[in-house]
């Protein structure tokens, strides 16, 4: 019998049963005694680093109780002198170091230092004044504010990236007081492989990591005459402000964020779910092509930004598979100004659009160049739910006395297949509703249960007429990574995949108000199940709007028009901005520059021999000096990879294998015929 | 040299033990220049080519190989690993007579060779001399400083060549691995392990025959031992010399530890800092390799075992287990909490054995001569001897090795030779900047692990620094807060913020700045680092602090209330005053002075600006008159 797992611990003199807990501080806590921590949270690997959650165990003394796991008869007391006193030590060291200003933090009232300050009753801090050394804050993104000077380094973010994203763009620096949670080389978050999901900004408790906050620039355009203000809101936000706001119902706190929003000034208040739904049409038809041609499936979806934005940094191979669907949010902005442009006469560039999103990826996504005409861009902010709830609260509204309004039409028409994109699994049961119940299966609500729920991995098979279809709903880029390795070994197939970075899907973005935790996602994950069944329509196809949508204008699913309108293309992305490495010293003497990429796919395939090699062959030949070799990083053409470039040209696929042939055809005719010029 | 290759079977080894020792032990002379660190960066290097020279000269056949037979009669020049003695340096050792010379130069190489290699003769001048008693003593064994140790795990050092495999097999080398692998079970070998009473040489003084027991019973068909070579406090190198004097013991015994829990694969962790321990080490795996002693199938049996050597970037945190296994698998090195304990989840997730080099080297010595002679040394809960390197304000610094409960009085004043500066013993610092300090109420306190720990002191690795009566105890507190501080890994909140924060009020008090409720959160801060901080490092890091704190109170209390250093030792509590009477008024101090605050007319009293003065004490140092006081 596995005594950790069952029997009893006497928590200051309290029976708790142990109960399959896993570790000592859940057992307290289910005991009543909520004791603090900063850096203990049961979806991340202990670390116990913050020593907040120590307790006296008797006969083996103070122990952290997040590492420490429960056994049978522990006898184990929580508020000691002695734990008592290194709690309040341990949280007047941390405020001595903490740089900031309650008041103008943007987590002011949710920050857990500030809380716990409180709760432990620390109301002096006894040492010397703060470190004079102030540290840059990294705001050069669109979507995360990093403020190292509030950092704690309970090591949360560090972990949520490397654990639940499987990316790691944090990780620590420097030693002792010097110790610092900073992206590789101490680059902005922008010059990294950051996907920008935010995740890391949910998870920290302090100011330290933020969401980039753009309400002024709404207000702006609120108060420019000139501008007609649209705003869309995404379906994962509605469960987000009814948990904010205490309303039992997803439906009923939009209604009242209608009314807010209409009261703040917006032009027109619509839904994504509208775009949604789209989506799902568009996509649906994409994926039936595939698969009666048969090729490049799985078919991954491309709703989430920080996902393609990930694939084209890690997984680049796969592109093709990415569904070519722009997200919901892009489609949105491109159809609005387009229609509205038309409809109301007004210029496209005076037509503002807002979004409302659960994410600050998508704060990135509206600033990609392919989503923008002449330099106007299809979504011109993007706020996060957090934020909207802000603006709420500048503008004076008690949402919860307003009235309830109704979404503007055509685009704030839904149907609950819409209503679902914003949990995870939704994506991939508003395309199986389509396929499986075709256009016209009105208030047949099919439910597909296998595909939803918080589950990082879901797999599930469906008949789809008489072809078997296998589908994996994946949530966490770490589950991502695990899922496409078993794809690229053969080890498993799909036929679709849907990807959502956060855990969860959008219910629980990183631009979500906090607590954005996994029982917060639980619950708004149901509030969007129980919107999509007060609707009338569950199937997108149904939805009169869009059918009237292709009617104006798109013609039909996967037309040309809606190729142009509503599609996109990925490009190979690199990780990390980088100086090239100078390989022969330079000289006065003009010289061709050859550069091999050593990024990491070119890497994997021989690019470094390939390398050394050109290095070799060219001094055989004799024109060692007539070169100029570096080292390069990425030339964004992974695909291709590896990659020389000789001169200004690109070459790709040049393995190790290719070398010899690629040196005697391309390498030493270019320095011959510049020998031939420079003498004539 | 000609390597020993492929050695088939236990018999085999024995053999080649007995044509080495043969060798060695031929009656020919032998000459050993210290090859230690200290000696080397002494000028070590000079005298070896300078001897060798002068042998060549004058005629003395030199035989490198020590199985070449056809220099059965020459004399065999090497080096030796270091013999602890690292005061008098460079050392040259000439057996079989056991002639110890010291501070061996280039220039004395004629002589030596003239006198005592071709003729039995000693170099007197080149002799150890009792400073007190002014006693010259010949033999190594007879110097105070030896004559009070008890070697084991140092017994080789100095008289083999780390380099030469066949050194270490003639001194019945390897004899142990082959023992436990083809004559006991592993069960067996920890048992022995367990009865000995060997506990961890690297401070903690865990049992390793427990730790060994442990490691076995985990369930796994992947095991590892692993080797925390990763020295770091400041002034102690027990370990590099085991390392640069006879690294094959450390193999041995790791090797004997991989077959006891059934672990193919073992790492020495050892920083770069380490240059030549790296460097011997590395050889001797060659050498063991090549004589099939480590590898596949070592000496024609089944048992198979690897060793690597990962260099580690001196980080002091990566002596603390978990964190040294982080660092290893690559990763930052910074500890995490236990449990698991790396017996059941360590390097790479597997079953882990760490322990130091010391206790390593200790295991081959427990296999051949038994549990019940290793616990004829030292005291019953605490069996054998233990390495200290010795240094501060006594005589004789360097490494020495005693057994357990050696009183403090004994290594200080019978070995250490007492103090060097004439002043008054004050206090020791014992185990590095995590352990603690023990004044003159302690010189008969044993030295062992229970006894120190019931002080509030620790043997850590075996650092011990001594200090006369004007070192000031919070500088002192402060010099190590200084070092932790740095090294904290950084990742529990206690350690990181609380050494930062102790360093900060040490420096306040130093400097007179500080109040008197500075000492209290001093120590409230010092105790809550070491109840509740994450590792072995933090819990330990306000040791300094905390025992001078019981001990030298009152010398806390005088600079924050009376305003002085006791010690006289804290500039800040300086005050430079020039005597009108004494001054001449030369106008030299005005010169000097950095700060600009001596004035006055020439051949006139000068006075100093105290405004000004930076107390840097040039003044003093450079009136001829002594017409500066303080």
């Amino acid at each position: 019998m596995d005594k950790q797992n069952e029997g009893y611990v006497i928590v200051d003199g309290v029976k708790t049963p142990i109960d399959g807990k896993k570790n000592l501080l859940e057992v307290i806590r289910a005991s009543g005694v909520d004791l603090p921590t900063f850096c203990y949270h049961s979806e991340l690997s202990v670390y116990g680093a913050c020593r907040m959650c120590i307790a006296e165990i008797e006969g083996r003394g103070i122990q952290p109780t997040c590492s420490t796991p429960p056994v049978d008869g522990m006898v184990v007391h929580t508020n000691t002198e002695t734990t008592m006193r290194i709690r309040r030590m341990a949280l007047e060291l941390m405020l001595a170091n903490h740089h900031g200003n309650c008041q103008t933090c943007d987590k002011n009232t949710h920050c857990r230092l500030q809380e716990l300050a409180e709760r432990l009753g620390v109301k002096k801090i006894r040492f010397e004044d703060k470190a004079d050394d102030v540290l840059p804050i990294d705001n050069a993104n669109q979507s995360i504010v990093r403020d190292p000077n509030k950092c704690i380094l309970c090591g949360d973010c560090v972990r949520m990236c490397k654990e639940v994203q499987g990316i790691g763009v944090l990780d620590f620096a420097g030693r002792g007081s010097n110790a610092r949670v900073t992206p590789a080389f101490g680059k902005p978050l922008n010059k990294v492989e950051c996907v920008f999901c935010g995740q890391c900004a949910s998870i920290c408790p302090t100011g330290a990591l933020t969401v980039k906050t753009q309400i002024d620039e709404v207000w702006n355009a609120i108060h420019d005459k000139d501008k007609t203000v649209i705003v869309q809101i995404a379906p994962a936000v509605r469960a987000a402000l009814a948990m904010e706001y205490g309303l039992g119902h997803g439906e009923q706190a939009m209604a009242k964020a209608i009314t807010a929003l209409r009261r703040i000034g917006f032009d027109k208040v619509y839904d994504t779910s509208f775009t949604a739904d789209l989506t799902t049409v568009e996509e649906a038809t994409e994926f039936l092509g595939r698969v009666a041609k048969g090729e490049k499936l799985p078919q991954f979806t491309s709703c989430c930004p920080a996902w393609v934005k990930f694939a084209e940094q890690f997984y680049s191979d796969y592109l093709p598979n990415l569904s070519t669907c722009k997200s919901p949010q892009q489609m949105f902005g491109t159809l609005v100004k387009k229609h509205l442009s038309e409809e109301l006469s007004v210029p496209r560039e005076n037509i503002f659009v807002v979004s409302v999103m659960p994410c600050t990826a998508k704060k990135f996504e509206a600033k990609r160049p392919e989503f923008s005409v002449n330099g106007d861009p299809d979504v011109n902010v993007v706020l996060s739910s957090q934020e909207l709830i802000k603006m709420i609260g500048q503008a004076g509204l008690q949402l919860r006395e307003l009235p309830p309004g109704s979404m503007d039409l055509p685009f704030g028409f839904k149907t609950g297949a819409g209503v679902i994109f914003g949990a995870s699994g939704g994506v991939a049961e508003a395309v199986l509703r389509l396929a499986a119940g075709g256009e016209g299966n009105n208030g047949q609500n099919l439910q597909f249960q296998e595909v939803r729920g918080l589950e990082g991995i879901k797999e599930a098979s469906v008949m789809l007429g008489d072809k078997e279809l296998k589908l994996a709903v994946v949530s966490g880029l770490a589950n991502a990574r695990t899922i496409l390795e078993k794809i690229k070994s053969g080890e498993a197939y799909y036929d679709i995949v849907e990807v959502m970075a956060c855990r969860g899907g959008c219910i629980g973005g990183g631009g979500q108000p906090l607590p954005n935790d996994m029982p917060a996602r639980e619950i708004r994950k149901e509030m969007l199940y129980d919107c999509d069944a007060v609707q009338s329509l569950h199937n997108a196809a149904d939805n009169p709007y869009v059918k009237e949508c292709y009617e104006k204008l798109l013609e039909k699913p996967n037309s040309h028009i809606a190729h142009e309108l509503l599609h996109t293309a990925y490009c190979a992305r690199r990780r990390i901005d980088g100086e090239p490495v100078e390989l022969t010293p330079v000289q006065a003497e003009e010289k061709i520059p050859v550069s091999v990429c050593i990024g990491t796919n070119c890497y994997l395939r021989g690019s470094y021999d390939t390398l050394k090699q050109l290095i070799e062959l060219s001094k055989k030949a004799g024109i060692a000096d007539k070169l100029d070799f570096k080292a390069t990083f990425c030339f964004e053409k992974c695909m291709q990879s590896p990659n020389v470039q000789v001169g200004d040209k690109i070459h790709g696929g040049i393995t190790p294998d290719k070398v010899e042939e690629f040196f005697n055809l391309t390498i030493k005719p270019l320095v011959e015929s510049e020998a031939t010029k420079v003498e004539a | 040299m000609t390597p020993v290759t492929n050695i088939k079977s236990p018999q085999e080894l024995a053999e080649l033990k007995q044509k080495a020792l043969a060798a060695i032990e031929n009656g020919c002379t032998r000459v050993l220049v210290c090859g230690g660190t200290g000696c080397m960066a002494n000028g070590a290097p000079a005298v070896f080519e300078a001897i060798q020279k002068e042998m060549e000269k004058q005629g003395v056949k030199i035989k490198v190989d020590l199985l070449d037979e056809s220099k059965e009669d020459a004399v065999r020049l090497g080096y030796s690993g270091c013999p602890g003695f690292c005061q008098v340096g460079p050392i040259v050792r000439i057996l079989p007579s056991d002639t110890f010379y010291i501070k061996v130069s280039p220039e004395d190489a004629a002589e030596i060779v003239e006198k005592t290699v071709k003729n039995g003769e000693l170099v007197t001048r080149l002799l150890y001399t009792e400073e007190a008693t002014g006693e010259i003593f010949a033999k190594r064994n007879d110097i105070p400083f030896y004559r009070n140790q008890v070697n084991i795990v140092l017994a080789e050092c100095g008289i083999i060549e780390p380099e030469d495999i066949r050194d270490y097999i003639a001194k019945d080398g390897y004899r142990a691995a082959a023992e436990a692998l083809f004559g006991l079970t592993s069960d067996a070998v920890i048992t022995e392990i367990t009865e000995s009473g060997l506990r961890g040489r690297g401070g903690g003084g865990f049992p390793t025959g427990v730790k060994w027991g442990f490691t076995r019973k985990a369930q796994n068909a992947k095991k590892y031992i692993v080797c925390n070579a990763d020295e770091g406090d400041p002034g102690a190198f027990m370990d590099e010399s085991v390392m640069e004097g006879n690294p094959h013991a450390l193999l041995e015994g790791m090797i004997i530890a991989g077959y006891a829990i059934g672990a193919d694969e073992g790492y020495i962790y050892v920083r770069a800092e380490y240059p030549l321990a790296i460097k011997r080490l590395k050889t001797a795996i060659a050498q063991a390799e090549a004589a099939n002693l480590l590898g596949n199938n070592i000496l024609g049996g089944p048992f198979s075992f690897n060793i690597h050597i990962k260099e580690g970037a001196g980080a002091f945190v990566c002596g603390e287990e978990t964190a040294l296994i982080a660092s290893i698998e690559g990763q930052r090195g910074m500890p995490r909490p236990k449990p698991p304990f790396p017996a059941n989840s360590g390097l790479w997730g597997k079953p882990t054995v760490v322990n130091n080099v010391e206790t390593f080297a200790n295991v081959p010595k427990i296999i051949l001569n038994g549990a019940q002679w290793f616990r004829g040394f030292g005291v019953e809960k605490s069996p054998g001897t233990k390495v200290f390197a010795i240094t501060g304000a006594v005589k004789n610094t360097g490494l020495i090795e005693v057994p357990m409960g050696t009183t403090l009085g004994d290594v200080v004043f019978k070995i250490g030779g007492g103090l060097r500066t004439g002043r008054d013993f004050k206090a020791v610092q014992i185990g590095g900047p995590s352990g603690g300090c023990l004044t003159k109420e302690h010189l008969d306190l044993p030295l062992d692990y229970d006894s120190l720990k019931a002080v509030g002191a620790m043997v850590g690795s075996g650092g011990l620094v001594v200090t006369d009566e004007d070192t000031c105890m919070v500088e002192f507190a402060r010099f190590f807060m200084q070092f932790t501080q740095k090294e904290s890994c950084g990742k529990c909140v206690l350690c990181r913020e609380g050494t930062k924060r102790m360093l900060e009020i040490l420096t306040k008090i130093v400097e007179g700045r500080a109040k008197l409720e500075d000492i209290d959160l001093l120590e409230e801060v010092a105790t809550a680092v070491r109840d509740g901080s994450l590792c072995g490092l933090g819990k330990t890091a306000p040791n300094p602090v905390l025992s001078t704190l019981r001990h030298f109170r009152d010398e806390y209390l005088a600079h924050v209330v009376d305003g002085k250093c006791p010690a006289g030792e804290c500039q800040s509590f300086k005050t430079y005053i020039i005597n009108p009477e004494k001054c001449k008024g030369c106008g030299l101090c005005a010169k000097k002075c950095p700060a600009g605050a001596i004035s006055g007319e020439l051949r006139q009293p000068h006075t100093i600006d105290p405004e000004k003065c930076i107390k840097c004490g040039v003044c003093y140092d450079v009136c001829r008159l002594g017409a500066v006081e303080l």
